[in-house]
């Protein structure tokens, strides 16, 4: 639709015309401002911990271990060096030999979402699938942060209470 | 003929004063829509509806996505 618009104005005497195809569900999946009605509705982007801890494939898992203890974080997300998120270190997998390089050890291709997903939407699958936290990445899979269930539901709670009072 | 541009595109043709049109039917656009830009549903996109574009200076059209 983009592109036949971008050729009608051609057609009207524009001359210098560009089409951006991938269009507003590319800007906004990168987490690029929004504006309308649904600009004021809560998204995980709102909430995300962006200072959730990153790890190297070829780390070891002690010192990644102790590096998130003294911050107190029970995950850690393992990126590449453009920050693409390729898995994830939690529960069980912190009980393996100190010395294991984080890729014999790490959850691979862990789940991910965009941050202009709803709030709502994300919280009701997060219950379904049973799951405490969500990492959050652009549409490029570059890390954004990670979410935590508690603080979206804490989000809608207060945000009820507030339109309540409207 | 048109270019096709990405994102970064976008940001930078911005930046230097180009105009945003998105050609969605009008609720859509209502609903979520980028900064700064303006509405003409491809439909209604006529020799009238373009009068609010400044002919001098570059377009973007964007819809939702590649459809």
């Amino acid at each position: 639709m983009s592109a036949r618009a971008a050729w009608r104005l051609e057609s009207l005497g524009f001359t210098e015309v560009y089409c951006y195809a991938a269009g507003k569900l590319d800007w906004f999946a990168f987490g690029l401002p929004m504006a309308g009605k649904f600009a004021e509705i809560p998204k995980a982007g709102d909430i995300v911990r962006q200072d959730v801890p990153t790890c190297k494939l070829t780390d070891r898992l002690g010192e990644v271990y102790e590096r998130c203890q003294a911050f107190g974080w029970k995950v850690c997300v393992v990126v590449n060096e453009l920050n693409v998120v390729l898995g994830r270190l939690r529960g069980e997998a912190w009980k393996a030999d100190p010395q294991t390089p984080i890729e014999e050890v790490m959850e691979n291709g862990p789940s991910t979402f965009r941050p202009d997903v709803f709030l709502k939407t994300l919280v009701k699958r997060m219950l379904n699938k049973k799951v405490g936290s969500v990492i959050i990445t652009n549409s490029d899979g570059v890390l954004i942060g990670i979410l935590y269930r508690k603080d979206a539901e804490e989000r809608l709670s207060r945000d009820r209470i507030v339109n309540e009072l409207v | 003929m048109p270019k096709d541009i990405i994102r970064n595109d976008v940001q930078r043709l911005m930046a230097n004063g180009a105009q945003l049109v998105e050609v969605l039917p009008s609720d859509e656009y209502e609903e979520a829509h980028l900064p700064e830009a303006i509405n003409i549903p491809l439909k209604k996109l006529d020799g009238q509806s373009i009068q609010i574009l400044n002919r001098a200076c570059p377009v973007i059209t964007y819809c939702h996505d590649f459809q």
